[in-house]
């Protein structure tokens, strides 16, 4: 697993980029990910990343989009204007976790 | 913010926004429960890659967008023999109602929505409905009669002139 340096920290990524080890992820490290691919962070998009984060050390996945909408309560469209084209990808990303594996 | 280490961050590609471009067209032509999934599953999926989608509704494919029947789809064991029951079986009273009743808490289980929240869920994300014009005419169903998200009822040659360039899927 390539080893890369974000934000002056030395992090473990698989060979797409996303971390391999979601404690290595702070929400100063989100931030870095974050501007990597363009988005500037709100309190929106810190919500869904905190849902994602919290279900993610509750369930041991990663939520779908449905499962941020439907449990987070974070409206399918506005996931799609927060994290634009690939919003479950981008939100995976930024939060530090690895893709979700479900497919709705 | 950033690193400036000698090596670069290693960044996913997301694709630029101009870029993707990629258009799906996907025609649903079942009423039945197991063949309505495989076209919500992949349309939603495609959504979430980035993807432009369309979805057609003819012939049975109807029952997914008719108001009277698209939350109530069914499901039958008859002439379906990946179920690997004796045939016999699926013929006799109310096993298509057992059936689809289990079917459905399979997909309730993974948290699948049901047909009309799918739809729904696919119309946020971007996806666009449309009803076939020869269906609707053979029912004598008027835009009034199927889910309010479909967008309009149309013929094929349109259909097929809105998807130009789109990879197409058949179900």
């Amino acid at each position: 697993m390539p080893v890369t340096t974000l934000n002056g920290q030395e992090i473990h990524v698989n060979e797409e980029g996303f971390l391999t080890d979601p404690s290595e992820w702070d929400e100063a490290l989100g931030t870095a990910l974050a501007e990597q691919i363009g988005i500037a962070l709100t309190e929106e998009h810190w919500n869904a990343i905190r849902f994602l984060r919290k279900d993610f050390d509750d369930v041991g996945e990663t939520p779908t989009l449905r499962r941020v909408s439907t449990v987070g309560g974070i409206p399918i469209k506005t996931l799609f204007v927060l994290f634009p084209q690939k919003p479950a990808k981008k939100m995976a990303y930024v939060s530090g976790l690895p893709k979700p594996h479900g497919c709705v | 913010m950033t690193s400036t280490d000698a090596s670069p961050a290693i960044v996913p590609s997301f694709g630029s926004e101009a870029a993707s471009g990629r258009k799906l067209a996907i025609i649903c032509s079942k009423g039945s429960l197991d063949m309505a999934y495989p076209g919500l599953i992949l349309a939603n999926a495609a959504l979430g890659e980035g993807c432009e989608v369309h979805l057609f509704f003819t012939f049975w494919g109807f029952d997914m967008i008719n108001k009277k029947t698209m939350g109530d789809l069914k499901f039958t064991m008859l002439g379906n023999t990946a179920t690997h029951m004796p045939q016999g079986l699926g013929g006799l009273p109310g096993m298509t109602g057992m059936a689809t009743s289990k079917l459905k808490k399979s997909i309730a289980d993974l948290d699948v929505p049901e047909v009309p929240e799918f739809l729904e869920q696919i119309v946020a994300s971007g996806g666009h409905l449309w009803a076939c014009r020869m269906s609707a005419d053979m029912n004598q169903l008027t835009k009034e009669d199927l889910y309010d998200d479909v967008e309009d009822i149309i013929n094929a040659a349109q259909f097929i002139e809105m998807t130009e360039g789109a990879q197409l899927l058949f179900i």
